[in-house]
């Protein structure tokens, strides 16, 4: 507790005590802590002088900011309109049944968490999907289970059943 | 930036710098390293494009990036440009690809006209 | 031992080996050890992700091979003689073309892909930073003015009020520190043209907002990008600092006494954010929710001071137009809507990507020779702009010219230059329930005609969706839409029933098909359809059964295989793995 504190700190220290930073704070500290704990945010609020009630109305509005801890692995699927025309659905489904979860869940034993994201740019080569910090596009069911069986580190061979 | 004559100076010795850094070299690689192109695989492709000449102990070409070209389904791409010949455009330029590209176009100065995508 | 053909196997060694293991197996199964050589090549110069085989004497290449699909290379291709076609590599797809199209013009995206963007030495070269140098030592605010009201530039960001107007305003209103502010929350789904502007091309930006300050009379200005797009804001910080490096921010600009320096504000993922007072309220580290307007920001913006607004495009034309005089601008593009505009085309056409375009090309130009045509030659339906609170241009309008009034006048918008092509395989039903998703999720509360009138929009669509609609939803959802836009304060909400509404105007009889009919014509929605292998077809190579994730697929090996329509819940994976193309939709 008191490591993510100090990182918390440390944060607002490089942007300064001021309520004008505050969404970059918050952002920050998300980033780096994987969510934004009530210890946090109280302590956010004492360093820039705000009522911990604003803290929480402006971390609770972006989307980026978790209130809730996430899995190790963060899995945003870009779930809008140029994404889905070239064959999102199929990779939406593909993801929830190949991770286990719905979207907006996180799995049992904290491995992944399943998000969506908003349009990233890359619509060219969509579906596009960002595992933690790498983006990947020309998406398909089968090409989503490679990906997420690489990050699982498993070596997949099969034969005919 | 006190005047616009120092503005003056430094793009003429802007201009002056691309000039010599294309006497230098044989042939200037350029490869698109926006959004697209890295979902892509581009940062795996430049890897590989300076390994490969790494590898065989090409120093006389310029590798350099860009923006996304607009040829967003294409990527990743690759620009080949040898001497003062017209600059060639590649598409899905893959890490398969690059050894062959390379010695294509680089060593031998022949386009790869199967990946061409700009003629 | 003379060989009928050789299969070589490449690819990283530890991978290929279970791919070769499996192909010899088969191969062994089938009898053909003695007619197939399987040879693994060992001198790898690089390692490639990928597993791939040529096989000789035929020369075909295959790629992503897994065990699966390497005995089924056997099967088919050694065996019987058919080459698995979506196995191979397909080197026909790249096909040459000429680029930029002819009927592009680049005036934004001049220097993207073109210059280093991380060297400002580079757009220097390009003549960058020579407009601000003009401005600040020859040129009175009142000049550069009067050249932008030549040039008519109009905001691209999508309402289109003429940029001159807007610089005008804030250079009037009173106020002891005034700020520029450059919009690069792109939010739009499926536009991007300022994501490369951005990460392609960053001083023109910068330039077209120091050109801006001197005119306004501003010291400090913010760039607020979305924090989706991480390596725009990397660029432009770069940007930033070697600007800063060569005094071309900071004081004392070109030794004119002006002084102006620039921060980036990263935005932490909200639609509404690219709403300008919204937006505003973010850079103050607030929620970001809009501000009732009047008073504008111009006169009233961050900080409550008087400040001018524009979107990344806006400043990038800026420099362009000073260095080559309004007139020249204003010579491209319609009577009311002049100069040229980037739009990012995505969707069912053949090239999507970035493209610049006079103002006033026609929809039929962008689509089918600037994009190429829809995809697999497939029947046009209609094309999105103005992203998720736009609206759709159907066939019959496909000859209309692109400028912000046409737009508007059949019930769509510029926006910010999103163009997502739809073909007779999109049921605007669905399209409709996704749009309203979008606007649904983002809509950040305030008003209550936006925040619970998309709920309600949203209900009724998923019912259609569903098979679960009924006669008067089409009646409620044009009621419905109506009274959001009207009762809500900003964009968001004013646009948000726009995509239904003119789906509903355009293709009336797709929503009466899932109401009355039960039936989806474009075989989209779940409820309404039904999967089916094609027994003739079928090879029985058992892929779409082990794939299937409810297991709804049976069947022997080598016969044809049944889909159970009571387990499947129509994912369409079997459509997708099978290689003989045996499921059809119904």
């Amino acid at each position: 507790m008191e490591d993510v504190l100090a990182t918390t700190d440390g944060i607002i220290d490089v942007h300064g005590a001021d309520q004008e930073a505050l969404v970059e704070i918050l952002r920050e500290v998300n980033e780096v802590s994987g969510h934004l704990s009530r210890e946090q945010m109280q302590r956010i609020a004492s360093r820039l002088s705000l009522p911990l009630s604003k803290v929480y109305s402006v971390a609770s509005f972006y989307s980026l900011i978790s209130l809730e801890p996430l899995g190790k692995h963060v899995v945003r699927f870009c779930q809008d309109a140029p994404c889905h025309v070239v064959g999102g659905q199929q990779v939406w489904e593909a993801l929830e049944h190949e991770l286990g979860i719905p979207f907006g869940a996180t799995s049992l034993d904290g491995e992944w968490s399943l998000l969506t994201t908003s349009c990233i740019g890359a619509c060219a080569v969509g579906p596009v999907m960002m595992v933690d910090s790498d983006i990947h596009g020309n998406l398909d069911p089968q090409k989503v289970r490679e990906i997420i069986a690489r990050y699982r580190g498993e070596e997949r061979s099969g034969g005919i059943v | 930036m006190k005047s616009l004559e120092e503005l003056q100076k430094i793009k003429e010795r802007a201009l002056q710098r691309r000039k010599l850094s294309g006497e230098g070299s044989r042939a200037r690689v350029v490869v698109a390293m926006g959004t697209c192109g890295i979902a892509a695989g581009a940062r795996d492709t430049m890897t590989a494009i300076l390994s490969e000449l790494e590898s065989r102990s090409i120093t006389d070409v310029v590798v350099t990036q860009t923006g996304c070209i607009g040829l967003c389904e294409f990527e990743p791409i690759v620009q080949i440009q040898v001497g003062e010949s017209d600059m060639v455009t590649y598409g899905k330029i893959d890490v398969g690809r690059v050894p062959e590209l390379i010695d294509g176009h680089v060593v031998g100065g022949v386009p790869v006209a199967k990946w061409q995508v700009r003629k | 031992m003379a060989y009928r053909a050789h299969v070589i196997i490449s690819g990283d060694p530890q991978q290929a080996q279970p791919v070769t293991v499996a192909l010899l197996d088969e191969i062994g199964l089938l009898g053909l050890s003695n007619e197939i050589e399987v040879l693994a090549a060992t001198d790898l110069t690089v390692a490639t992700p990928s597993i791939e085989a040529i096989v000789y004497p035929d020369g075909v290449h295959y790629r992503d091979l897994t065990p699966d699909n390497a005995r089924l290379v056997a099967t088919e291709h050694l065996l019987k003689g058919r080459p698995v076609q979506n196995l191979m590599v397909q080197e026909q797809a790249v096909e040459p073309l000429d680029e930029p199209s002819t009927k592009e013009v680049r005036v934004v995206l001049r220097n993207v892909g073109v210059i280093n963007p991380e060297s400002i030495d580079d757009y220097i070269a390009q003549d960058g930073y020579a407009a601000l140098g003009k401005v600040l030592t020859e040129m009175t605010p009142d000049g550069v003015l009067a050249e932008l009201k030549t040039s008519a530039l109009r905001g691209r960001g999508g309402a289109g009020f003429p940029a001159w107007m807007k610089w005008t305003f804030a250079r009037n209103a009173p106020g002891d520190q005034k700020y520029v502010v450059c919009n690069g929350d792109e939010g739009d789904p499926g536009a991007f043209m300022n994501r490369r502007v951005l990460e392609g091309d960053p001083h023109s930006v910068l330039e077209g907002m120091a050109i801006a300050a001197y005119v306004i009379g501003a010291t400090q200005g913010y760039l607020y990008v979305r924090a989706e797009y991480p390596i725009a804001i990397r660029t432009l910080r770069v940007a930033i600092e070697q600007a800063r490096e060569y005094g071309l921010l900071g004081k004392d600009i070109f030794g004119t006494g002006f002084c102006f320096d620039l921060e980036v504000r990263m935005g932490a993922g909200a639609f509404v954010c690219g709403e300008e007072t919204a937006l505003m309220e973010s850079v103050q580290g607030n929620r970001g929710q809009p501000r009732t307007r009047p008073p504008f920001p111009a006169t009233s913006g961050l900080w409550g001071k008087p400040t001018n607004i524009n979107n990344v495009e806006t400043y990038a034309n800026v420099p362009q137009i000073l260095l080559n005089g309004g007139a020249w601008f204003a010579a491209m593009g319609t009577e009311k809507s002049k100069g040229t505009k980037t739009f990012a085309i995505a969707g069912k056409v053949k090239r999507t990507g970035l493209i610049e375009v006079p103002l006033g090309i026609t929809v039929r130009e962008i689509v089918y020779d600037v994009g190429g045509g829809v995809l697999n030659d497939k029947a046009f339906k209609a094309v999105q702009t103005g992203g998720p609170l736009g609206g759709c241009i159907p066939e019959k309008h496909l000859d209309m010219p692109v400028d912000y009034e046409s737009l508007a006048s059949v019930g769509s918008a510029m926006g910010s230059g999103g163009f997502i092509v739809m073909d007779e395989e999109t049921c605007m039903v669905d399209m409709a329930r996704f749009f309203m998703e979008f606007a649904q999720e983002e809509s950040c509360g305030k008003c209550v005609p936006c925040r619970v009138g998309t709920r309600k929009m949203l209900d009724i669509l998923e019912a259609i969706c569903a098979g679960k609609g009924k006669p008067g939803d089409i009646e409620a959802l044009e009621t419905l839409g109506r009274s959001v836009k009207i009762g809500s304060l900003c964009g968001l909400g004013q646009g948000a029933p726009n995509p239904v509404l003119s789906m509903i105007e355009n293709f009336r009889e797709e929503y009466e098909a899932h109401i009355y009919d039960k039936r989806c014509p474009a075989k989209v929605c779940r409820a309404l359809i039904e999967y089916k292998i094609d027994p003739e077809t079928c090879i029985g190579c058992t892929r779409c059964a082990r794939n299937c994730p409810v297991n709804a697929i049976t069947g022997i090996a080598r016969q044809p295989h049944v889909i159970d329509p009571e387990i499947c819940i129509r994912c369409g994976i079997c459509a997708q793995v099978c290689p003989v193309n045996a499921v059809s939709v119904e």
